[in-house]
C-alpha cells in the first residue's frame, strides 16, 4: 500500500492563498518545499527530501535518498495530483522518468520549474491541521480534523462537526495545554495524541517566530509506526513584518511572477496584471484604483467590451519617478491601448501628479505612444490641471471626472 | 453632534517629532483640531512648534493625559514601533487611538487588539493603515484633507482612504457629520458595525453612506447588522466587482468567514438588508442624493 494515500491527498491543497495586493493581505505564499523547510527549522518532523530543477538531479536525489520518492511538483496552486504534478518513483531511474514528465508542466497557469523529491511515506491515517488568520474575529484561529487529505473545504461546508475550530489568543499563544485541547476538538486518536500536540505547538512556533498568516499541513500522517510527519504544508508569510525577517526576501520567486509584474516589483510598485484587459491603470489608493477598475469595465461595456489591463496604486507620495516607473511597466504592456491616470490628492498633491506624468513622458520619450486619459482631483487640483494644460502633450487628454475619463480611455482604447 | 470626535477633543499626536506626525499636526491644527501635545519619549520634555503652536513633547502617553487632559492620540509611529505605541495608548486608556501607520505586522495588530479586549475596551481603536475620522468644522484626527467637504447631515465610513475623499467630494454639497476610515487591514479596531451603530445614535446624522471592498466578511456583517439595528438610510458602495477571482481571497478565508469575500456577495448581502448600493462611487453619490432630498 504504498502510499497510495497520494492519489487521494494530491487534490487535498486546501487553501489557496495567491499572492495579492488587490486584497491588501501582503502575503508572500511558499512553495512546498520552503514551507516544509521552515518546518524542520522549527522541529516539526518532515520527510528528508531534496528540490531540483531537472530530470537528473533528481534521479540523484532519488539515488541519495536511497528509498522510493515521491515527485512533487513545486507550483503555488491546488491540484497537482489531478494535473499529474506528483508521482510516486520505485528506482533512481523512474524518478528520472518522473521528473522530466513533471518539469515544465502547466498546472492551472503555473508553469512548474521545479520538483521535490521526497521519501515516500507509508500512511497509516491522514489528519488536517492549520493557523490561520481570523479576519472575522480580529485574532487566529486553529482548524484540526481527523479527517484530512480530502478537500478541506468540502469538510468544513458538508460536515462542519468534523472540523474543529479553536480561536487561539494571540498575546497567550498556543502551549502544551492549549494543543492538548485542539488535538482532542479535532479527534485526532490518542495513539499519537501526544505527537500531535507536540507537532502542533511546534507549528505555532513557526505561525509566530516567521510571522505567517497561514501555516498548514494537510495532510498531517500517521505512518504504520505510528510517528507524526508533516507530509505537505502550505505557509504564507506577512510581507509587512519583512523588516524582522531579512531572510524572506529570498523565499519570493521572481519565476512565478508574470514578467510586467516583475519589472513592477523591482521598482517597488504595488501592481497586478489583469488578463484581457485593454485600458491601463494607475490611481492612487487601493480602494480608488479597485473602484477605477470597475468604473472602467462598466464604461468600456460601451465600446466594445474594453477592460482594465492591470491594477496598480502609486500610493501616497507619487513623485515624478513613480509616475514615470508606473507608466512605463504600463506602456510596455502590448495589451494596453490607452491609459487612464486616476488620482483624488488627499495626500498626495495634484501638482506633484501632474509633473510626475509631464517628467515621466519626458523621460520615456518617443517610448510613450499610448493615448494617456488623466482625471485630477483633490488636493492643489487647480494647479494640477494648470500644468497639464501648459504642458499640452499631444497624448494627454484631461477630463473632469471619473465616469468620464473612464469612458474616454476605454472609448480611445476601442479605438486603436 | 458627530461620532468619536468632537470639538471638545483634546487631541495627542504619537510620534509629531517625526516627518509624518510634524506634517499631518500641521494640518490638523490648521482644520480646527485642539492638539495639545505630543509624546516621543527620546524628546520628552521639549516643546516644538508647529503651525505657530507651541506643543510640549511629552515621554508617555500617560504623563500627557495627565498634563493634558487628552482623550484622542494619533498614531503616526512607524511600522516597527506601532505595537509598542498602541499597547501605551491602551495601558493609558485614552478613549480614542487613530492608528495612521501603514504596514504594521498583522502579528502585531492581532496582539493589540487582543490587548485591548483585555483591558475591557477602554480604548477604541481606529485602524491601523487607515487615514483616520474627521468631524468637519469640529475636529480633525488622521490625515483626511479638511477642506474637501464641511459639516452636514451625512456619516460616512469606509475601508479605503481614498475612496473616502471620492465620495465626500462627490457629497461635498451636503457635507458630513463625521466621516471615518476604518483602513483595510486583516485586523482593524473599529468596524463598519461600530460606526453604523454610533451613526444610528447620533441626531446629527441623517443617513448613512457606507464604503466596502472585497476581502473578508466585514459587510456582510454589517449588512446583518444593518437589518436588525439601523433606522436611517444607509447608501452603499463596494470596489472590486472587477477584480479577477484568484487574486482576491484564499479558501481558508472564505471557511473561516462563510462568505466568498466577492463584491457581489457583498452588494447582495448590502442589498437584503435594505441598503441601496451603487454601481459606481457617483451613482452612490446620486442615490445619497435622492435620500438628502426626501429627507
Amino acid at each position: 500500500m504504498r502510499d497510495l494515500a497520494w492519489i487521494r491527498h494530491r487534490r487535498s491543497s486546501a487553501c489557496r492563498l495567491p499572492h495579492s495586493d488587490v486584497n491588501r493581505e501582503y502575503r508572500v505564499d511558499l512553495y512546498e518545499y520552503q514551507a516544509k523547510d521552515l518546518f524542520a527549522a522549527h522541529g516539526v518532523p518532515v520527510l528528508p527530501g531534496k528540490t531540483v530543477d531537472n530530470a537528473e538531479a533528481a534521479e540523484a536525489a532519488a539515488a541519495e535518498l536511497g528509498t522510493a520518492v515521491v515527485v512533487k511538483a513545486q507550483v503555488k496552486t491546488g491540484g497537482r495530483g489531478k494535473a499529474g504534478g506528483v508521482k510516486l518513483a520505485e528506482s533512481p531511474a523512474e524518478a528520472k522518468e518522473k521528473a522530466t514528465a513533471i518539469l515544465g508542466l502547466d498546472i492551472k497557469g503555473h508553469t512548474v520549474h521545479q520538483v521535490l523529491v521526497t521519501t515516500a511515506s507509508d500512511i497509516a491515517e491522514e489528519y488536517y491541521f492549520s493557523f490561520l488568520l481570523d479576519r472575522s474575529n480580529r485574532t487566529f484561529l486553529a482548524m484540526c480534523s481527523a479527517e484530512g487529505g480530502m478537500e478541506i473545504e468540502q469538510l468544513a461546508v458538508e460536515r462542519p462537526d468534523a472540523l474543529a475550530r479553536i480561536a487561539i489568543d494571540p498575546i497567550a499563544g498556543v502551549d502544551r495545554a492549549k494543543a492538548d485541547e485542539i488535538v482532542a476538538a479535532g479527534r485526532i486518536p490518542a495513539v499519537v495524541a501526544d505527537q500531535a500536540a507536540d507537532t502542533i505547538v511546534k507549528l505555532w512556533e513557526t505561525f509566530v517566530a516567521e510571522d505567517a498568516t497561514l501555516v498548514e499541513v494537510n495532510p498531517l500522517v500517521r505512518d504504520p509506526e505510528d510517528k507524526i510527519v508533516a507530509l505537505d504544508g502550505k505557509v504564507t508569510l506577512d510581507e509587512n513584518a519583512g523588516f524582522r525577517h531579512p531572510g524572506h526576501a529570498e523565499l519570493v520567486d521572481e519565476r512565478t511572477e508574470n514578467a510586467l509584474e516583475a519589472k513592477a516589483k523591482a521598482k517597488g510598485l504595488n501592481y497586478v496584471k489583469l488578463d484581457g484587459g485593454t485600458v491601463g491603470i494607475i490611481g492612487n489608493g487601493a480602494g480608488l484604483v479597485m473602484s477605477t477598475l470597475d468604473v472602467v469595465a462598466y464604461a468600456g461595456e460601451k465600446h466594445g467590451g474594453q477592460k482594465p489591463a492591470n491594477f496598480l496604486d502609486i500610493g501616497g507620495g507619487a513623485s515624478a519617478q513613480v509616475m514615470a516607473d508606473g507608466l512605463d511597466v504600463i506602456l510596455g504592456d502590448s495589451d494596453v491601448k490607452s491609459v487612464f491616470v486616476n488620482v483624488f490628492g488627499g495626500i498626495t498633491a495634484c501638482d506633484a501628479v501632474a509633473n510626475g506624468i509631464v517628467e515621466a513622458l519626458k523621460i520615456l520619450g518617443d517610448g510613450a505612444t499610448k493615448p494617456l486619459v488623466v482625471r485630477l482631483d483633490g488636493n492643489n487640483v487647480v494647479e494640477g490641471r494648470q500644468i497639464l494644460a501648459d504642458a499640452n502633450h499631444p497624448l494627454v487628454t484631461v477630463v473632469g471626472t471619473m465616469d468620464d475619463a473612464a469612458d474616454k480611455a476605454a472609448e480611445l482604447a476601442a479605438a486603436v | 453632534m458627530s461620532i468619536f470626535l468632537n470639538e471638545n477633543s483634546k487631541v495627542i499626536v504619537q510620534g509629531l517629532t517625526g516627518s509624518e506626525g510634524t506634517k499631518h499636526a500641521t494640518k490638523m491644527l490648521a482644520a480646527g483640531t485642539n492638539i495639545v501635545g505630543g509624546v516621543n519619549a527620546r524628546k520628552a520634555g521639549t516643546t516644538v512648534t508647529i503651525g505657530g503652536k507651541d506643543l510640549k513633547v511629552f515621554g508617555t502617553v500617560e504623563e500627557a493625559i495627565k498634563e493634558t487632559g487628552a482623550d484622542v492620540s494619533v498614531i503616526f509611529v512607524p511600522p516597527k514601533f506601532a505595537k509598542d505605541a498602541v499597547i501605551e495608548a491602551i495601558d493609558a486608556a485614552i478613549p480614542l487611538a487613530v492608528v495612521i501607520t501603514e504596514g504594521i505586522p498583522v502579528h502585531d495588530s492581532a496582539y493589540f487588539w487582543a490587548h485591548a479586549v483585555a483591558k475591557g475596551n477602554v480604548t477604541r481603536i481606529i485602524g491601523p493603515n487607515c487615514p483616520g475620522i474627521i468631524s468637519p468644522s469640529k475636529s480633525n484626527a488622521g490625515i483626511i484633507p479638511a477642506d474637501i467637504a464641511g459639516p452636514g447631515p451625512i456619516g460616512l465610513v469606509s475601508k479605503s482612504g481614498t475612496l473616502t475623499y471620492q465620495m465626500m467630494y462627490e457629497l461635498k454639497e451636503f457635507g458630513f457629520s463625521t466621516a471615518i476610515g476604518i483602513g483595510g487591514d486583516p485586523i482593524i479596531g473599529t468596524t463598519h458595525i461600530d460606526a453604523l451603530e454610533a451613526f444610528e445614535a447620533d441626531p446629527e446624522t441623517k443617513a448613512i453612506v457606507m464604503i466596502g471592498e472585497i476581502g473578508g466578511d466585514a459587510e456582510e456583517r454589517a449588512a446583518a447588522f444593518i437589518k436588525e439595528n439601523v433606522t436611517k438610510p444607509v447608501v452603499g458602495y463596494v470596489a472590486g466587482f472587477t477584480a479577477p477571482e484568484g487574486k482576491t481571497m484564499g479558501h481558508a478565508g472564505a471557511i473561516v468567514s462563510g462568505s466568498a469575500g466577492t463584491a457581489q456577495a457583498k452588494k447582495e448581502a448590502l442589498e437584503a438588508a435594505g441598503v441601496k448600493v451603487g454601481k459606481t462611487p457617483s451613482e452612490t453619490a446620486a442615490l445619497m442624493k435622492d435620500i438628502i432630498a426626501s429627507l
